[in-house]
């Protein structure tokens, strides 16, 4: 394939995490606005020189891309403010690519930015409050919170192969240990299993400790074509493979335990032409532990009901087969509502090999696989291939 | 633990149907004659053959079987609160398709993946002081 083709002749050339984890002192906007300086520093470019503007937020509602280009005074020639939930920014990169690829826009700023400590907002445990519409009507009713959605698939998971909360309660022990050595990670003193299994219930079989936290947050990504990025300051990361898709309750009869990202792995995988074995890490999006368990099962790297086992003694550590989020991830380094930019934010460090202590040896090849909505009742999937420029 | 205060369902014109239904105690879901297909949640046509000319209602058993749950414990929602903890679960109905609901009456450790289940009805006041009855489900 040539690098003028899709996707690979679009890259990444600069990412911004906002190191904010409570800013009670700032808007979505204003974290988003800071995030792009950011990003646009990393990269070498300028705010002149972005012509493609996408975003979405927890609150950004109908016309908020247009609200997001007069906060930041840009006038685009390409605006995407795609809501799909916490993957979409995983998305947004892949329309970049899309959209430079076209000839559309040059260089594309993806922005997220969230106050959902400061706000105290229940993420994960209000709901069920609304039912002015008729969708809502067969749901609102019946009282599902967020973590219960996922609960109710990690019941099932549990019924159908067998996993147990210990091997579950392994993946917040090992997010925790990667946050140890991530000096921005809001939860960074060490965990064990009994610590998590002992934590407060909160929807069976989920304790708290098995739930993401809630911060504040933002970041930025900026993607142009891999012929420019090779001009900018950072070596550039080439986006090898994209994939999206959803899965929901249908008319009544879908696969529940099949998730999304089967069907946006394979394509992306296919579309990157990697086998599991060239994957150096994965950055899948935590939102509860059972996420980061249906999400490597259903990405295959093992058989399905194989998860638990995967995951245990290590396997998804810094020194495991497979090392997946770095950062602490949203079980303990930021979840700002919408956590999706940031498995693009550190597969691209990870890549250009500038994390420090918690750094992939030789990374060459990251996944990472963005989760919106809820498993388990329905939501959308977005998966990434990233490469080292060769 | 105090009962769930069900927050009150809109209903459209393409699901009146069904809590029309509800209301007489009377689970109805909507079987398309010309490619036979049961569907849930209720649309104003065929979701396969994007059509509303062979869409009917009809009575189902109100039978079916736990597919998935989980016993919440935490829910600030309004009504919900209080009523921790209970169970959430989405059912397999005998007719095929599944739907969202909770199961009453029941100690929660009681409930499992595949225990069977029958529909009742819990029915609540309105502003308007019409009544409108919220499908629930019991072990069976």
């Amino acid at each position: 394939m040539s690098n003028s083709s899709f996707p690979r002749g679009a890259a990444i050339a600069g990412v911004y995490e906002h190191p904010s984890r409570f800013s009670p002192d700032k808007t979505e906007f204003q974290i988003m606005a800071e995030s792009a300086k950011g990003a646009l520093a990393d990269a070498g470019l300028e705010r002149s020189d972005v012509d493609g503007l996408f975003g979405a937020s927890m609150t950004m509602g109908l016309m908020g891309i247009v609200d997001l280009a007069e906060y930041l005074d840009l006038y685009p020639d390409y605006l995407d403010g795609t809501n799909i939930g916490g993957s979409s920014f995983v998305a947004h990169v892949t329309h970049a690519a899309a959209a430079v690829h076209a000839g559309l826009c040059n260089v594309a700023l993806v922005l997220y930015g969230s106050t959902a400590a400061s706000n105290s907002m229940a993420i994960g445990t209000g709901g069920s409050g609304g039912s002015r519409n008729p969708d809502a009507a067969f749901s609102a009713p019946y009282g599902m919170t967020t973590v219960g959605s996922y609960a109710s698939y990690a019941n099932l998971h549990m019924a159908t192969y067998g996993t147990t909360s210990e091997q579950l309660a392994e993946i917040a022990v090992t997010m925790r240990q990667h946050a140890a050595l991530n000096p921005l990670a809001k939860m960074r003193t060490p965990i064990t299993v009994d610590d998590v299994l002992g934590s407060r219930m909160i929807s069976r079989p989920l304790h708290l400790l098995d739930c993401c936290i809630i911060s504040d947050g933002g970041g930025a990504v900026v993607v142009t074509s891999l012929e420019r990025a090779r001009d900018l300051q950072k070596e550039p990361v080439q986006i090898l493979g994209c994939g999206e898709a959803v899965q929901h309750q249908g008319v009544g009869y879908s696969d529940i335990l099949s998730i999304a990202a089967k069907q946006s792995g394979a394509k992306a995988m296919q579309m990157a032409g990697v086998q599991h074995s060239d994957i150096d890490l994965a950055m899948i999006y935590d939102s509860f532990t059972i996420t980061v368990l249906a999400t490597l099962e259903n990405l295959g790297f093992c058989p399905p009901g194989e998860g638990g086992n995967f995951v245990a003694n290590g396997g998804i550590s810094l020194q495991g087969s497979l090392p997946v989020n770095p950062d602490g991830g949203g079980l303990s380094s930021n979840h700002p509502g919408m956590r999706g930019i940031f498995l693009v934010i550190e597969a691209v460090k990870q890549l250009r090999n500038e994390c420090d202590a918690r750094q992939v040896a030789g990374a060459e090849v990251a996944l990472a696989h963005g989760t919106g909505g809820t498993i388990g009742d329905k939501h959308s999937g977005a998966t990434l291939i990233l490469g080292v420029d060769r | 633990m105090n009962a769930i205060e069900h927050p009150i369902p809109y209903a459209s014109w393409e699901t009146r149907g069904f809590w029309e239904g509800a209301g007489r105690g009377e689970l109805v879901l909507q079987r398309c004659s010309s490619c036979g297909l049961v569907q849930h949640r209720p649309r104003g046509l065929c979701a396969h053959c994007l059509d509303s000319a062979d869409l009917e209602h009809f009575v189902a058993s109100g039978a079916g079987s736990i597919y998935s749950f989980t016993v919440t414990e935490q829910n600030q929602a309004k009504g919900f609160a209080e009523a921790c903890p209970y169970v959430m679960a989405f059912v397999t109905l005998d007719e095929g398709p599944r739907l969202l609901s909770v199961v009453v009456e029941c100690e929660p450790d009681d409930v499992a993946i595949g225990s069977r289940v029958e529909v009742t009805y819990v029915k609540q006041d309105r502003d308007d002081r019409e009544t409108f009855a919220i499908p629930v489900f019991r072990l069976s």
